[in-house]
């Protein structure tokens, strides 16, 4: 939604911005109020890119806020420094550098432990604001005296000391912030976060650094924070101690949850219902203190009954009345009899050219193509948990352009060997080499970046994001290693993004279904996505765990040509039940049995193997012979 | 030069806060242990129980009788809430859960703000414990040290609960997987039910036996709630023990630093969650996985 038209979103905000004045006040609203609106709006726009786009719930921005609006006032009134945007600027940078290292403690946890954490950390300052430092910060009485903004023009001063001339540097501000988060969201930072709010463990898994993105994120957060502080003081004149308080905290969690997380509008909406409700119920109503308790009946049902806040329901009202026609349109592919028979000639090159296309991957794996020799090395990889041996003394070599086949009862070890080879899990001892270089220790992202990567059994996708988000949020992992802080460029100049998109999409069908949200997808579509997800990171070597699991016959059929068609010029080690589909693809095959390796050799000489066929039908004899 | 006997007395203050800490959190840890649910209502429960005391003890002039209706109350409050509302949001995101318990915490602190307004409401202590007792090294107020013992009590029953009985092995069960408990056959929403009512009932029977030491007012369960998350991330989430250690660990650090300047008691609690998040990232006691 923010993504298709990038400009119109800036516009529409400019335009909206200017006609403010001209409209609310007759809706109702004080210039104060709306000005109020705007700071709150302009905090919430980190929070939400925090909250809404990473998926971190802090209740401790109240830290930042106050943080950035002290230093500023502080500034401004003791230090008696006369200038109001530079003083802003230096409380930004301290809410900045707070932030950050606030963030190394708070994230070192996630969820739940990430909220405590974060309250706790928010009480710390408004106590140290409201005793040990309070010479500086005025303590309980807040710092007063802040002065109007000015602009300096040589021949004339213009100064912002009535509620509109505020309101249009609010606004400005506003845009500014606006502009840049907007920025920010389309950069491929803003699509890993979003990743990561979906799916944490598979966008480490696809070779991102989800801690240093989440803490960007953070520090993001506090800077909004600190900066809206700022204004705070500016605004009001006067810099009150309660910008500190767990109530702030708690107002913007709750303005961004009323508006809609995940649309950088949703606070300035939720600010807008929360500001004007407040002061409808206190002057209009005469409620007095009870405004909070109304306000907070309201929040409550919104939270059970509007799951995305006020957007989210408009969001969903326009689509279901639109939808209807929606469906009734034809799909894309089949609008003109003429486009009809173009499409399938382009349809049948497309499959012409499927093979060369496959040749030509671009990526930086690409060279070890001519490698020869073992690509991976087991040595004794063992696996314990507790008295279970999980894998026992396991020694396994695989070779540049093989294709690995591994079987095994159920409960044999596979998938814990593929957890240890992917470093997803530390072996108990042992040690693995790829690419002769020592991986044991390190961390699923490296292994990734390193060019090892799997599909998972269990479907682990981004759900909220479309296919070809999916996939470029893999793509984005190779292109631009673990972490990266192009905040700033927006995703279409990564150079060589698109092609790879494209390109995975094509290897695994799914050019048609790009644009569907994952949600959408039929299981067998998901499967194919969960090994193009793989695929995009161009692994020079691709575990598979059971890529044929759950589908139906005529789905394996497909998915089998699908995975020779990635075989070529690639190394594979693929798990799975299905033995006829691994023997036709597999040149060697390995089978394990609680937890070791049984046997290994070609297909056929397994087939024949007497071990193997005790291992599954005479596995049944052992057990009862044990009774 | 630090003054001795303020020293001990600020100790023991320390151990009865600590005691109270650790009823409040276990509250607070096994509802997360066995639902999921991290309940930002609870500071507000606390704040119940005072008032549902407070209320009972003017009709009844009865300290007892001000205890009960006070845990009851909140208990009950408990089950209404889990029933009506919480219980929907078992399968929506941690997110959700978050946001709805604390609008819930809003709701009963500004409905309490309603009906008894801002001002804060004493309690006496019961006519057997007034006064002070001389401990032969220092005078200490007898309520207080009563206090020490009634927490101690509460937790005790709550540890006979949990690991004495049939209903207390479902709980730990269920802290453990609560989905495999479904899958033996108990019916684990009931379970959930009854949980999220004992940790509920925790935080309003402190709320009421803590009204004589610190009279209430609407907001004042909102400090309780983060020193509860302190000592939860101290020892460890759904953790029993965890809870009662991390308890005493915070009471201690607010009372001693209190004693050199009460601002720094935040700060210093913060030290000492930073060190344990650095050193054992889950908890003195806790075990990985309960996230």
């Amino acid at each position: 939604m923010l993504r298709q038209r990038p400009l119109l979103v800036e516009i529409l905000t400019a335009v909206g911005l200017i006609a403010v004045p001209f409209v609310l006040p007759y809706l109702g609203f004080t210039p104060t109020t709306i000005n109020r609106i705007l700071v709150w709006g302009l905090f919430g726009l980190g929070f939400d890119i925090l909250f809404g786009f990473t998926g971190l719930l802090s209740f401790g921005q109240s830290a930042f806020f106050g943080t950035g609006g002290m230093v500023a006032a502080y500034l401004l009134t003791i230090v008696e420094f006369p200038y109001v945007v530079p003083s802003l600027f230096v409380g930004t940078i301290v809410a900045t550098v707070i932030g950050y290292l606030v963030g190394l403690i708070a994230l070192r946890r996630t969820g739940i432990y990430f909220a405590m954490i974060t309250v706790a950390i928010a009480e710390v300052f408004f106590f140290v604001e409201f005793n040990p430092l309070s010479a500086y910060t005025g303590g309980e009485n807040g710092l007063p005296g802040v002065p109007a903004p000015a602009l300096y023009l040589g021949f004339t001063t213009i100064r912002f000391n009535t509620d509109w001339s505020l309101y249009s540097f609010l606004a400005f501000w506003y845009f500014i912030g606006t502009v840049l988060a907007l920025r920010i969201v389309r950069s491929p930072v803003g699509a890993v976060l979003r990743a990561i709010r979906d799916n944490p463990l598979r966008a480490a898994a696809v070779g991102h650094d989800i801690h240093g993105y989440k803490l960007t994120a953070f520090v993001v957060a506090a800077a909004y924070a600190g900066f809206a502080g700022g204004l705070l003081g500016v605004m009001q004149g006067f810099m009150p101690p309660d910008a500190f308080m767990f109530d702030t905290s708690g107002q913007l969690v709750m303005q961004t949850a009323i508006g809609g997380a995940g649309t950088l509008f949703g606070p300035l909406v939720g600010a807008t219902v929360w500001l004007y409700l407040s002061d409808f119920l206190q002057t209009t109503l005469h409620i007095g203190a009870t405004w909070k308790l109304v306000l907070g009946v309201i929040f409550v049902l919104l939270i059970c009954f509007l799951r995305r806040g006020l957007i989210g329901g408009i969001e969903d009202l326009l689509a279901f009345v639109t939808g209807a026609r929606k469906k009734a349109e034809p799909p894309e592919e089949a609008p003109v009899a003429g486009v009809t028979a173009e499409d399938e000639q382009r349809a049948a090159a497309a499959e012409m050219v499927r093979e060369p296309a496959i040749a030509a991957m671009p990526a930086r794996h690409r060279e070890t193509d001519r490698k020869t020799g073992a690509i991976l090395q087991v040595k004794g990889l063992t696996k314990h948990y507790g008295g279970l041996a999980a894998n026992s003394d396991i020694d396994f070599t695989v070779n540049h352009g093989e294709l690995r086949g591994i079987i095994g009862p159920n409960g044999a070890g596979k998938t814990t060997f593929f957890k240890m080879l992917t470093c997803e899990i530390p072996p108990t001892s042992g040690q693995i080499l790829f690419e002769g270089q020592d991986i044991t220790g390190k961390t699923v992202t490296d292994a990734c970046q390193l060019g090892l990567t799997k599909s998972y059994q269990i479907n682990q996708l981004f759900n909220r994001l479309t296919v070809r988000e999916n996939l470029t949020i893999a793509a984005l992992a190779e292109l631009r290693g673990k972490f990266r802080l192009d905040l700033f460029r927006s995703l279409k100049r990564v150079a060589g993004l698109d092609e790879q998109v494209e390109h995975t999409l094509e290897l695994v069908d799914l050019v048609d279904r790009a644009d569907t949200p994952v949600s959408d997808l039929a299981y067998g579509e998901k499967r194919r996505l969960e090994v193009g997800l793989a695929l995009a990171t161009s692994p020079s070597l691709l575990l598979l765990d059971e890529p044929l699991a759950g589908m139906s016959p005529r789905e394996r059929v497909e998915t089998v040509l699908l995975l020779k068609s990635i075989a070529r010029g690639r190394t594979m080690i693929i798990i799975d039940h299905d033995m006829d589909s691994l023997f036709e693809l597999a040149q060697r095959v390995t089978v394990l049995q609680e937890g070791r390796v049984l046997v290994e050799g070609t297909p056929d000489e397994i087939k024949g193997n007497s071990k193997v066929q005790e291992a599954y039908l005479g596995g049944v004899h052992g057990v009862l012979a044990a009774e | 030069m630090i003054n001795w006997a303020n020293f001990i007395s600020q100790c023991f203050n320390g151990l009865v806060l600590g005691a109270l800490l650790a009823l409040i959190s276990s509250g607070l840890t096994i509802i997360y242990g066995t639902l999921g649910v991290l309940n930002l209502a609870h500071g507000a429960m606390f704040m119940l129980g005072g008032y549902a005391g407070w209320v009972a003890y003017t009709y009844t002039s009865s300290f007892i009788a001000a205890v009960f209706a006070g845990s009851l109350f909140v208990m009950i409050v408990g089950v209404v809430v889990e029933r009506g509302i919480i219980r929907y949001f078992y399968s929506r995101p941690h997110e959700d859960q978050l946001l709805v318990t604390f609008g819930l915490g809003i709701v009963f602190v500004e409905a309490v703000r309603f009906f008894f307004g801002s001002l804060s409401k004493a309690v006496p202590p019961p006519s057997l414990f007034q006064g002070i007792t001389s401990l032969g090294f220092m005078v200490y107020p007898t309520y207080r040290l009563a206090l020490l013992g009634i927490v101690a009590v509460a937790l005790l029953a709550l540890y006979v609960v949990l690991y004495r009985t049939r209903i207390g092995m479902i709980v730990r069960a269920g802290i453990e997987d609560s989905v495999m408990v479904d899958s033996l056959g108990i019916d684990v929403y009931k379970v959930f039910m009854l949980v999220f009512g004992i940790g509920a009932m925790a935080a309003g029977f402190a709320g009421i036996v803590n009204a004589p030491v610190v009279s209430i007012a609407p907001d004042v369960g909102e400090a309780i709630l983060v020193q509860t998350f302190v000592v939860v991330v101290i020892g460890g989430v759904g953790s029993f023990p965890g809870a009662i250690l991390g308890g005493l660990i915070a009471g201690e650090i607010i009372s001693i630093t209190s004693m050199f300047n009460p601002g720094y008691a935040y700060v210093m609690l913060f030290v000492a969650m930073t060190l344990v998040l650095v050193l054992r990232p889950y908890g003195l006691l806790g075990t990985a996985g309960r996230e």
